[in-house]
């Protein structure tokens, strides 16, 4: 617990000393503040629109618009992609940079077990994640100041946002680890998560059990419960499975050195 | 404290060290010579347990670096060649993580930081970014991040490359006040460094241990004979034979080089444990050429150095 709380504080802080955390942060609030303000744009208008209709319909002749699907659902989805490509550059240097610089040998001749730097930087990387989607709660309580928006499938929204983190974090994290080279580390994630984004287009053209085999693989199919507000155990365990096969993977990749007779 | 039993190690088929075997007591001050390439950093890396051995067995303080790398790393302070910091922490913060990972208590790790930073003088920058830091600098807390946990097993991978004359003589000092409560072990491919510092000294070669001893035994043990320099003016070829006849001496050889100087160099080789100063002189003086100098030579570890590595190479 030790080791960890050491890594685990170590990487924290180099990701908040320097530039990187702040950043990331800006350029994906940014990001998501535009694309947030447009879909809410957009929405203002269908609202005008579907006010003018409903008038012609009479009084009470149709529903009411759904804020949550015509705006949160949307901008959910958005957001999944940006984090795609941000998580990668989060987790680049996580290893690469200790084995280009041979900090890894520090690591490696240390009393300290490969899990527990594996965790550490995890979990690092996982709290700065964390801290960045908290922050797009802002968004929300927008919604919540201008409209009636329903919180219960915004929560378990964010419940699937963490987990989706998780994974893509171990994806990086992996892939930090078979090089020494930054840029390699951070195409090979992007690679790797939009493979895993588009696994399930290939099930069209599938065979029964493969195609099976290929939707279960989508990262994002998983994700689309969440954002309903059905938080599944399948779904849960989906992801969870995930990272711990990832972070594994990581584990037996950095002790390959120490197998190398 | 350190024992090494026919250890090889192979990068693909080709092999960094073959059958290297020698023995580090307690308290040891061992210095580990060879030229670049020799296979210094690979034993080292072994040692630590970053690499695992190809064959042959290693063990520190009893523990066997596969079986038992745990305990191993608990006991070893290790810097490699390349100082392992992060160039964005404080030393302070780097020393103070350092000391977490290699497990002092947490009651004394201020303690326990204080000190290495006074002996390794990096006190006064201890608030400064380790990137800002010169090279010197750099080094000094490479040296830090290895003592820190007061190992009972030091490894130093060339510890004074690129630091000025004075910084050298300082970590120097510094090494040296280890032995006795440390086992030390330093690779160098500077001489002067393992006379000063060693009292053991392996000399390794292409990955083979072509020498082991103190510097003392070295030099006793490959000296052919008692050496002597001569500096003479006459016809070089005359005052040759003239040296060569005299009873003892084995072989005369002309040291070449300085065109500008008249008189001739000689370097006279004499049987072991025979003194022939005086015949040499007598004789010399006798034949009426003009004795400049005489004086014995010593045999310094950098002959044996240069003899070891190139008898080597020529097999």
């Amino acid at each position: 617990m030790r080791n960890f709380l050491a890594v685990y504080t170590k990487e924290i802080r180099s990701y908040f000393v320097s530039p990187v955390a702040y950043v990331i942060a800006g350029v994906f609030l940014f990001l998501s503040g535009y694309l947030f303000r447009n879909i809410l744009m957009q929405f203002n208008q269908i609202c005008m629109i579907y006010t003018q209709r409903s008038q012609q319909f009479g009084a009470g002749g149709l529903p009411p618009l759904n804020l949550n699907e015509m705006v949160v659902t949307q901008f959910f989805a958005v957001m999944d992609f940006i984090w795609l490509l941000v998580v990668p550059m989060l987790t680049m240097r996580l290893f690469a940079e200790e084995k280009k610089s041979g900090t890894i040998e520090l690591l490696m001749t240390s009393p300290i077990s490969t899990t527990q730097i594996i965790l550490g930087k995890f979990f690092a990387c996982f709290t700065l994640y964390t801290t960045i989607v908290a922050l797009t709660l802002v968004y929300c309580g927008i919604l919540e100041v201008y409209g009636d928006p329903d919180w219960g499938p915004i929560w378990s929204a964010y419940i699937g946002y963490l987990l989706l983190g998780a994974t893509f974090i171990g994806v990086g994290i992996l892939a930090s680890a078979v090089t020494e080279n930054q840029i390699i580390a951070v195409l090979l994630a992007f690679g790797a998560l939009l493979l895993l984004w588009l696994i399930d287009w290939s099930a069209s053209f599938a065979g029964p059990t493969m195609a099976k085999i290929l939707q279960y693989m989508s990262i994002i199919q998983h994700l689309q419960d969440f954002q309903r507000g059905v938080i599944d155990t399948k779904d849960v365990v989906f992801y969870l499975s995930f990272v711990f096969f990832t972070l594994f993977a990581t584990g037996r990749v950095i002790e390959s050195r120490r197998w190398r007779r | 404290m350190i024992e090494v039993n026919n250890l090889s190690k192979y990068y693909g088929d080709v092999p960094a060290i073959d059958d290297v075997t020698f023995k580090a007591d307690k308290g040891q001050i061992l210095g580990f010579l060879g030229p670049n390439g020799a296979g210094k950093t690979t034993t080292m890396r072994v040692l630590t347990c970053y690499l695992p051995p190809s064959g042959g067995d290693v063990s520190v303080d009893g523990y066997d670096v596969m079986e038992e790398s745990l305990e191993v790393r608990k006991r070893i302070g290790y810097l490699p060649e390349l100082p392992p910091l992060y160039g964005d922490m404080t030393v302070n913060s780097y020393l103070n993580f350092v000391a977490k990972i290699k497990g002092v208590p947490s009651g004394s790790i201020k303690t326990r930081l204080d000190e290495t930073m006074e002996r390794t003088g990096v006190a006064h920058v201890r608030e400064q970014v380790i990137g800002h830091l010169s090279k010197g600098y750099r080094q000094r807390v490479g040296l830090a991040q290895a003592l820190v946990h007061d190992p009972s097993v030091l490894i130093l991978d060339e510890p004074t490359v690129g630091l000025d004359p004075k910084q050298i003589i300082e970590i120097r000092e510094t090494i040296k006040s280890l032995g006795g409560d440390h086992t030390v072990i330093l690779s160098t491919h500077i001489l002067p460094e393992v006379s000063m510092t060693c009292e053991k000294v392996v000399i390794i070669n292409s990955g083979r241990i072509v020498g082991e001893g103190t510097p003392e035994s070295l030099v006793a043990e490959l000296k052919e004979g008692e050496m002597l320099r001569a500096q003479v003016a006459g016809p070089s070829s005359d005052v040759r034979s003239a040296i060569e006849a005299v009873d003892g001496v084995i072989e005369v050889r002309e040291e070449s080089g300085d065109d500008n100087l008249e008189d001739a160099i000689f370097i006279v080789t004499a049987a072991p444990g025979r003194d022939v100063r005086d015949d040499v002189a007598r004789c010399l003086v006798d034949g009426g050429y003009g004795l400049r100098e005489l004086r014995g030579l010593e045999m310094t570890l950098e002959d044996i150095f240069l003899r070891l590595t190139n008898e080597e190479m020529e097999v």
